[in-house]
């Protein structure tokens, strides 16, 4: 179980090899991987910046670690890695790993992991378009509406 | 106390953070944005839709109605958009 806000990225295979750790009772391993888009409606995206509350981003993918555990105890592992600073089209922007002994719970425990990550943890996205504005992104409804049916 | 500030706030505002003593009349998340409102040109534009300003008292989302107590960090940035 562990969170890591970092500017690199990752390597899902060795990240999934890791959090198996060979334990050979694992039957499932779920990855969420978000990437960066190349367009926002008609307009071409040059790049987009990650901005974050360092501690609070920590802690609050801790919280929604602990909460995806304790409903659904036979989470046996979770990994959750999100990058900040600037990134490209295409490049990889956040990690959601989840085991379990058998696939429902991981995918469920992924999904559940991911819709409070959207809603719930500090990042904002600024994206520059070929046009040159930089723009902040806005949250969708559709965010909060994915988290509010877990309750 | 430490404000701390973030996106398009801290844009507004020009700051990333500050220290402050807030006045006694700020009881809740709520009476501490109406007063932000105030403080000149900036924050009256960051903090003109409170509905847009999520809040978190020492790293922990906090409601409108909530009151503000003993934090030492209170945080002010618009909704997440991670992930």
């Amino acid at each position: 179980m562990t969170v890591s806000l970092q500017r690199e990225d990752f390597d899902i295979s060795a990240e999934i090899d890791r959090l198996v750790d060979g334990r050979t009772s694992v039957g499932a391993a779920v990855t969420f991987t978000g990437l960066v888009r190349d367009m926002v409606h008609d307009q071409r995206i040059l790049d987009m910046t990650l901005e974050h509350y360092p501690a609070m981003a920590q802690n609050e993918l801790e919280r929604i670690e602990q909460q995806a555990r304790s409903r659904w105890p036979a989470l046996t592992g979770t990994r959750i890695i999100h990058r900040f600073g600037t990134l490209m089209p295409g490049d990889r922007i956040v990690l959601v790993i989840t085991l379990s002994s058998h696939r429902q719970v991981a995918f469920e425990a992924a999904e559940f992991i991911m819709d409070f990550l959207k809603s719930r943890a500090p990042f904002w996205k600024k994206e520059r378009t070929e046009q040159g504005e930089a723009s902040w992104v806005a949250a969708k409804d559709e965010d909060d509406k994915a988290r509010l049916r877990w309750q | 106390m430490k404000l701390v500030y973030f996106a398009w706030l801290r844009e507004h505002i020009g700051l990333d953070e500050e220290r402050i003593d807030l006045p006694a009349s700020v009881k809740n998340v709520r009476d501490l944005i109406n007063w932000q409102q105030s403080r000149g040109e900036g924050y009256a534009r960051a903090f003109a839709d409170p509905e847009t300003v999520r809040v978190a008292l020492d790293q922990f989302h906090a409601e409108h109605d909530e009151a503000v107590g003993t934090a030492e960090e209170i945080a002010f940035f618009p909704p997440m958009t991670g992930g």
